[in-house]
């Protein structure tokens, strides 16, 4: 892996990431996640569900990033896509980055979370485009939906309508996209994508369990090649986007709705 | 864009006019809701203003400023930090960002938007690429030794506020040795005294306030940096 896709792997990136748990603080005030022994069994559980979801998306939309490069492309090469997916709009590569919009909206049931996801897509935007300039992040910034339905507050934070607040593209399309105008593959896009699921979670761990940073670093390292296996499974790219991976995971769902209406809440997500 | 390009990492924005960004920064309860607050209700008949609050744990000091109705509710928002409050200032400003755009876009124009930081320790600063000015609020009860400690926010912030002056005395602080050792780590940057339990309008902060702006060209002033970047402005 080269320099350009560290720099976007890393937890350093000021994508607003540090701000979200993925599920570990809800987990941990429901009393889920206590120890270490509980918090690898999360981030398993967490890998094969949202994690094999988000990398098979992210590996999508890098793959439609490189080739929606050249709209041409997009014509002769996606004449499928266009077909299924018609409808309006979806005749150019501005159409179809709605379509890939639609399929994360139909793989994350929980308005908690897509709110959180969107909020880390418009984050991630905003650098990628500044690093790493590239027509498919012109194109995410545009033709994103705007006003997303606004999910936030729980009894003590009123709801307010803030505008383009809840839109802007998911954060799996904008990291495919990202990863392809850092010169990527779908694979290695797949692969920034199964890590965050599980290291992004982890850290939130240590920071509200006070754990061994250590011995949490020494769990990741166990999930290694587990995270290699999802990675590599969400790169095999199916011929229509509404066959990528669709395995839920409702306990998360609901974790992230109860986050939301909880009363005290250190991270977002 | 030409040969400019290069060189120029930010896609050539449009000319979208903002509100200057005033940071808030400070140890736990040293007075920065009280400051904020204050500043909303001396300058919310001359300016359009909006605030970003960074609670640590809950949405306390936003809920603190709509209970007491110094801006009305949608020109508040919270944002929440992570257990990092420094880091949301300083190393990964996404949130805010965001959340001062989304207040500018609701709003528009505003001319100030007010970002308090979480309550943190010396070594917090904000971004320069969240704020344009930033306040950095000490106050007496921590002992006169703050301001020799140093700090970038002491040494660096564009305004120091020592405030709870009215507490001076029960704590055993004096307000000199502070004055003279901020004075020595501060060179030109102005130091202002302030008690917010005995003037809650902070008057001269207030007025410190007034004179930043009328530096900026106003009322609206050059697109930031991070403008171009940012959704649907492509
Ligand atoms: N005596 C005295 N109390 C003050 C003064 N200014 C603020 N306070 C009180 O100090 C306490 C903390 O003030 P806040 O404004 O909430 O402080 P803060 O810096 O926003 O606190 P955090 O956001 O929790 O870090 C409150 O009880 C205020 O009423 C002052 O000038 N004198
Ligand atoms: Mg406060």
């Amino acid at each position: 892996m080269d320099t350009r896709l560290l720099l976007l792997a890393d937890s350093r990136l000021p994508a607003g990431g540090h701000a979200h748990s993925g599920g570990v603080e809800p987990a941990a005030t429901a009393g889920a996640v206590t120890d270490l022994a509980s918090l690898s069994d999360f981030l398993a559980a967490r890998l094969s569900t949202a994690g094999l979801v988000t990398a098979a998306l992210a590996a999508a939309s890098c793959s439609f990033a490189h080739s929606s490069r050249d709209h041409a492309v997009v014509r002769a090469g996606l004449g499928g896509q266009l077909h299924d997916h018609g409808g309006e709009g979806g005749r150019d590569g501005e159409g179809l980055w709605r379509v890939l919009d639609a399929e994360v909206d139909a793989r994350t049931p929980s308005p908690a979370q897509r709110t959180a996801s969107r909020a880390q897509g418009r984050a991630l935007l905003r650098v990628a485009r500044t690093t790493w300039p590239h027509p498919a992040l012109d194109a995410l910034a545009a033709h994103s939906p705007r006003d997303h339905a606004v999910v936030r507050g729980g009894p003590r934070e009123q709801l307010h309508d803030h505008g383009r607040w809840g839109g802007g593209p998911h954060h799996p399309v904008v990291l495919g996209a990202a990863a392809a105008a850092a010169g990527g593959t779908p694979r290695q896009a797949a692969a920034i994508a199964a890590y965050g699921s599980v290291t992004g979670a982890a850290s939130a761990a240590v920071r509200l369990l006070g754990l061994d940073p250590l011995a949490v670093q020494q769990a990741l390292a166990v999930l290694a090649d587990d995270v290699d296996a999802v990675a590599a499974r969400a790169a095999a790219e199916p011929d229509d986007w509404a066959a990528l991976p669709a395995v839920s995971a409702p306990g998360l769902d609901l974790l992230a709705e109860l986050h939301l209406r909880s009363e005290v809440r250190l991270f977002e997500s | 864009m030409g040969g400019m390009h290069d060189h120029d990492p930010h896609p050539a924005a449009p000319p979208v006019s903002r509100a200057l960004r005033l940071g808030i920064g400070g140890p736990v309860g040293s007075g920065k809701t009280a400051l904020t607050a204050a500043l909303c209700r001396s300058l919310r008949d001359e300016l359009a203003l909006a605030v970003v609050t960074n609670d640590i744990y809950t949405t306390e000091d936003a809920d603190f400023l709509r209970r007491n109705g110094v801006l009305s509710d949608d020109r508040i928002t919270a944002v929440r930090t992570g257990c990092c409050p420094h880091t949301a200032i300083r190393d990964d400003i996404a949130a805010n960002l965001d959340a001062v755009e989304s207040l500018e876009e609701l709003h528009r124009p505003l001319d100030l938007v007010i970002v308090e930081s979480g309550g943190d320790n010396l070594t917090a600063t904000f971004s320069r690429g969240l704020v344009d000015r930033q306040i950095f609020v000490l106050d007496v009860s921590g002992g006169d030794k703050v301001p020799r400690k140093g700090g970038p926010g002491v040494t660096a912030s564009d305004l120091l506020v020592v405030n709870k002056t009215d507490l001076a005395e029960l704590i055993g602080a004096d307000l000199a040795v502070m004055a003279r050792d901020a004075g020595a780590v501060r060179g030109e940057r102005p130091v202002l005294f302030t008690s917010l339990r005995e003037d809650p309008a902070a008057a001269a902060v207030a007025e410190w306030v007034r004179g930043v702006l009328r530096e900026h060209p106003h009322p609206h002033h050059a697109p930031h940096p991070h403008a171009a970047a940012s959704v649907n402005e492509p």
